[in-house]
């Protein structure tokens, strides 16, 4: 169904390509450079309030590189770059790139299935509330939005342990490998059963944006001529809503769905922290709390590049699904 | 001939939110009345934009929540309550629509000529009528697959008007049929249209050219600021003299065979209180200022003007 | 049929729209300045009493009691009027940067796409990291996180402002005032500001809810306010370390205030936007 036009479309990614390039290494420098200038020492960070020796803190000093001039340090960061790595995370003394890759990928997984949960839910709801304009459905689905958009993330997650884990039970405070399991003999319903509570927590920031989004281009679709005409050709309501409503809607749903992982990923930095589940998000406020610059800088590359592909997919299904974009040959 | 339809004192008004949220009540119809037979294509001639559509739209019952409609509309003798509306449109009563814009953007025109089918079999049964209709206007089969964003003006307007008749309805309602056309086109049109009354149908016709209601309608309502002030048949628009009321006589007066006498003024927008026609007549009374004139019978002839109200009175 | 917010519905249908839009806004304010001046007035030290420590909500203690003996109400309502403040403050500052940034937009042709490159590099990152990341830059604290939450809130308003200096830049009486020999500078001034100024008041309170929530998130993952201050995200992260124990209310309360406040300050949004463009309330 959907013609491809190669060449166009290589030309395109091309374009996209040098695009990301060039953010990433404008992100990278600074973030650098803010994280250089600022005034808190990384050092006195990491012990906190323990108290240790002029040798060990000269060894310290040294680990954390903060002996050296600022001038040092940018060379130092700019060699490690050159030779293609993201150098070595200071806390969990690995490479940046492999604690990115373990934790990344436990966090995908939980981002993934909250981004699913809620472009279902959230279209759901939009489309009944929409299509039901002014009733009192439509008017409760509207106010839990309302009120679910103007809660902090992290809260919801706090009530959801508050009742689910502590009063009624059902699932464990924190952690998503049971204690004293390697994570990798963890069973996949053991995950599966971790995985619920933190994935609703982060689905449900996402539904209330998709739903109001999706219950107002389904509004303006009732609005539009077609629908009317389509009315008046006698079509049953929820006939039209499905053949031309949601045939209308469905595209930018999908595309604002792919738009939000910018919201995605800082919603994924508060749950896990809430939930305590190992993942990117936890790594990202260990790596600032105790200032492991390359970790930092790293999860802010893997962040912005998981952004920049979400947004590349909104583009494409634009170009590419759109019949009446598609057929454009000219850029 | 039976009559189809019949609309009586029809009016439609629009509730409004402007700035600083007070209130505005907009009265976009007043008083219309007006009635099609079978084999009889009536035109409803006013300027672009006064609101002439919204009649279409009462008629088949899609008027948006903010309006608030008073008056009669009959359909072969039954009122056309909200239920009859949307039991007949689509089947009895069809719209042709304006633009391309009443095409879903996103659906191939040939379903959408088919429309909502209970099961594959009416669609199938559906889709050999569609493919009748769409060789009959020399739509070939390569069209059956486009968008509506890739049809040409004159396509568009044979697509528009295939969705109406795969139902075979008896009463078509078209609104504004011809803008943005060239003259071949237009021409077809009229052609096509003329041919819907030749198998019996009758054909309310909505527009603001002069020229197409001309050559296209049996009679002609002039629309003027929300009324009806006259209903004649084609034959007395040949002649400035035959049509009675001052604004008629000035728009065929306008005409470029009759030499662009052009007429000054402009239709009041505010509600007024006598005849929406005083600013600008020649033959005024004194009475016209504060008393609104009624759509009368004068001679067979549909008048809404106090110097033919008198004269009927007196005969 | 008109539509109105669920909130001003029923209790006044006396009234018409634009009365209850502005009494609906009248009310929120009144209610947000209530607690911003209660908290304001309450003294940040407060008294310690081990003897009455992690109590459950009480007619003396709304709230309950902390690990402390503190009063979880007090705390809440210091921390309410900490978080309207900083919100204030971070709102007002990336108001300035946006109407700054949508006029150098307006310049020319080169600025502009410098401008819309910059939105991009800002949406490109994700809202918290960023806020994190210009916090340690700033040594984090209470003027970290603040301008942390004003640079990265500007996006919007921009986009708006730009779109709409835009608009008015090639409208007829710009381009009169350009013949007639004005400079760009006095155009912005005397044409474009008055026009935007209204756009520039409503995105300042539209950004508002956004800035406290960022706030209160950041803070409680350790990249805000110090742990002395008494911040809504300090008190939520505190509370963490007894959940387990069953002490609900450290929790459920300090969230449900910045909830509420949160969702006044919308409401408020909401109803000015729907004063200044009406367009919304004919649907």
């Amino acid at each position: 169904m959907v013609k491809i036009n190669n060449k166009k479309l290589a030309k395109f990614l091309g374009f996209k390509a040098i695009r990301l390039l060039i953010l990433l290494i404008v992100i990278a420098a600074i973030s650098f450079i803010m994280i250089q200038l600022s005034p808190i020492d990384p050092v006195k960070a990491y012990l906190g309030q323990r108290i240790v020796s002029q040798e060990q803190l000269a060894i310290m000093g040294e680990y954390w590189g903060t002996n050296l001039s600022l001038g040092e340090r940018v060379m130092g960061w700019l060699q490690t770059l050159a030779s293609g790595s993201m150098g070595f995370s200071l806390i969990y003394r690995v490479p940046v790139t492999e604690v990115i890759m373990q934790k990344f990928t436990a966090s995908f997984t939980l981002m993934i299935v909250s981004w699913i949960i809620s472009a279902v839910v959230g279209f759901g709801l939009g489309v009944i509330a929409g299509a039901k304009e002014g009733t009192w459905i439509d008017k409760a689905i509207k106010t839990y939005c309302y009120i679910l958009q103007s809660t902090p993330t992290f809260w919801i997650g706090l009530v959801f342990l508050m009742v689910f884990s502590v009063y009624l039970g059902w699932f464990p405070i924190g952690l998503s490998v049971p204690i004293g399991q390697l994570s990798d003999t963890v069973t996949f319903w053991q995950w599966l059963y971790r995985l619920i509570l933190p994935a609703i927590t982060l689905s449900i920031v996402g539904i209330a944006s998709l739903t109001m989004y999706t219950r107002d281009k389904l509004i303006s679709v009732k609005k539009s001529d077609y629908f009317l005409f389509a009315q008046a050709r006698g079509e049953s309501f929820w006939g039209i809503i499905k053949n031309h409503g949601i045939r209308n809607i469905l595209l930018p749903a999908i595309t604002i769905q792919f738009l939000s992982f910018n919201e995605l990923f800082g919603g994924t930095i508060l749950v896990e922290q809430v939930f305590a589940y190992p993942g990117i998000g936890q790594a990202t406020v260990a790596a600032g709390l105790r200032s492991d610059v390359p970790l930092l800088l790293g999860i802010v590359i893997i962040s912005a590049i998981f952004v920049f592909m979400g947004n590349l997919i909104a583009d494409l299904i634009y170009k590419y699904v759109d019949p009446r974009l598609r057929g454009d040959d000219d850029e | 001939m039976a009559k189809l339809l019949e609309v009586n004192n029809l009016s439609i008004s629009f509730t409004q939110y402007v700035q600083g949220l007070n209130r505005h009540d907009l009265k976009v119809i007043s008083d219309l009345t007006i009635d099609v037979a079978e084999s009889e294509i009536v035109a409803i001639l006013g300027s672009s934009g006064s609101g002439k559509s919204l009649l279409a739209h009462s008629i088949l019952g899609i008027l948006p929540y903010n309006s608030h409609v008073e008056g009669e509309i009959k359909y072969r003798g039954n009122v056309l309550n909200q239920e009859l509306k949307e039991k007949l449109r689509g089947n009895e009563i069809c719209l042709i629509p304006q633009s391309v814009n009443f095409l879903d953007p996103l659906m191939k025109v040939s379903e959408q000529a088919i429309g909502e089918c209970k099961d594959e079999k009416e669609h199938a049964e559906k889709k050999i009528k569609q493919r009748e209709i769409f060789a009959k206007y020399g739509l070939d089969e390569s069209v059956d697959d486009l968008y509506p964003f890739e049809l040409s003006g004159g396509m568009a307007r044979k697509v528009l008007l295939s969705t109406a008749l795969i139902e075979d309805p008896n009463l078509l309602i078209a609104d504004e049929p011809t803008p943005g056309l060239d003259k071949k086109s237009v021409d077809e049109t009229i052609e096509d249209i003329k041919n819907l009354k030749e198998n019996g149908k009758g054909v309310l016709l909505i527009t603001h050219e002069i020229d197409v209601a001309l050559k296209t309608a049996d009679r002609i309502a002039i629309f003027y600021s929300g009324y009806v002030i006259e209903i004649n048949t084609v034959e007395n628009f040949k002649n400035a003299d035959n049509v009675l009321h001052p604004y008629t006589k000035a728009l065929i007066n306008s005409l470029p065979k009759n030499g662009f006498k052009l007429t000054e003024g402009v239709q009041p927008l505010d509600v007024v209180d006598g005849c929406p026609y005083y600013e600008n007549c020649p033959i005024r009374l004194d009475k016209c200022e504060n008393n609104k004139p009624k759509l009368v019978d004068h001679n067979g002839v549909m008048i809404r003007c106090f110097n033919f109200e008198e004269a009927s009175d007196e005969s | 049929m008109s539509e109105m917010p669920w909130y001003n519905r029923g209790l006044f249908s006396s009234l018409n729209l634009r009365q209850k839009t502005l009494l609906t806004i009248a009310i929120t304010g009144l209610v947000l300045a209530i607690i911003f001046i209660c908290g304001y007035m309450i003294d940040a030290n407060l008294p310690t009493n081990f003897a009455i420590k992690m109590k459950p909500p009480s007619f003396e203690h709304p709230f309950g009691t902390d690990w402390m003996g503190r009063d979880m109400f007090i705390r809440t309502l210091k921390g309410l009027s900490l978080s309207i403040m900083i919100g204030l403050a971070a709102s007002i500052i990336s108001s300035i940067i946006a109407t700054i940034l949508a006029f150098v937009a307006s310049v020319n042709k080169y600025c502009d796409s410098f401008i819309s490159w910059l939105i991009d590099l800002f949406a490109s990152v994700p809202h918290i990291l960023l806020i994190m990341m210009i916090s340690i830059g700033l040594g984090k604290g209470a003027f970290g996180v603040m301008m942390a939450v004003a640079f990265t809130h500007w996006v919007n308003l921009t986009r708006v402002l730009r779109a709409e200096v835009l608009q008015i830049n090639t409208s007829e009486y710009v381009a009169l005032s350009k013949r007639f020999g004005k400079n760009k500078l006095w155009i912005a001034k005397e044409h474009i500001l008055p026009l935007v100024l209204s756009q520039i008041f409503v995105g300042t309170l539209l950004v508002f809810p956004h800035a406290i929530m960022h706030e209160s998130s950041v803070t409680f993952l350790g990249f805000g306010l110090s742990p002395h201050e008494p911040a809504i995200g300090i008190i939520l992260s505190e509370s963490m370390s007894y959940l387990a124990m069953g002490a609900w209310w450290l929790a459920f309360f300090p969230g449900a205030a910045l909830l509420i406040v949160v969702l006044l300050f919308d409401i408020i949004g909401d109803n000015l936007k729907r004063l200044v463009d009406p367009s919304q309330a004919n649907d």
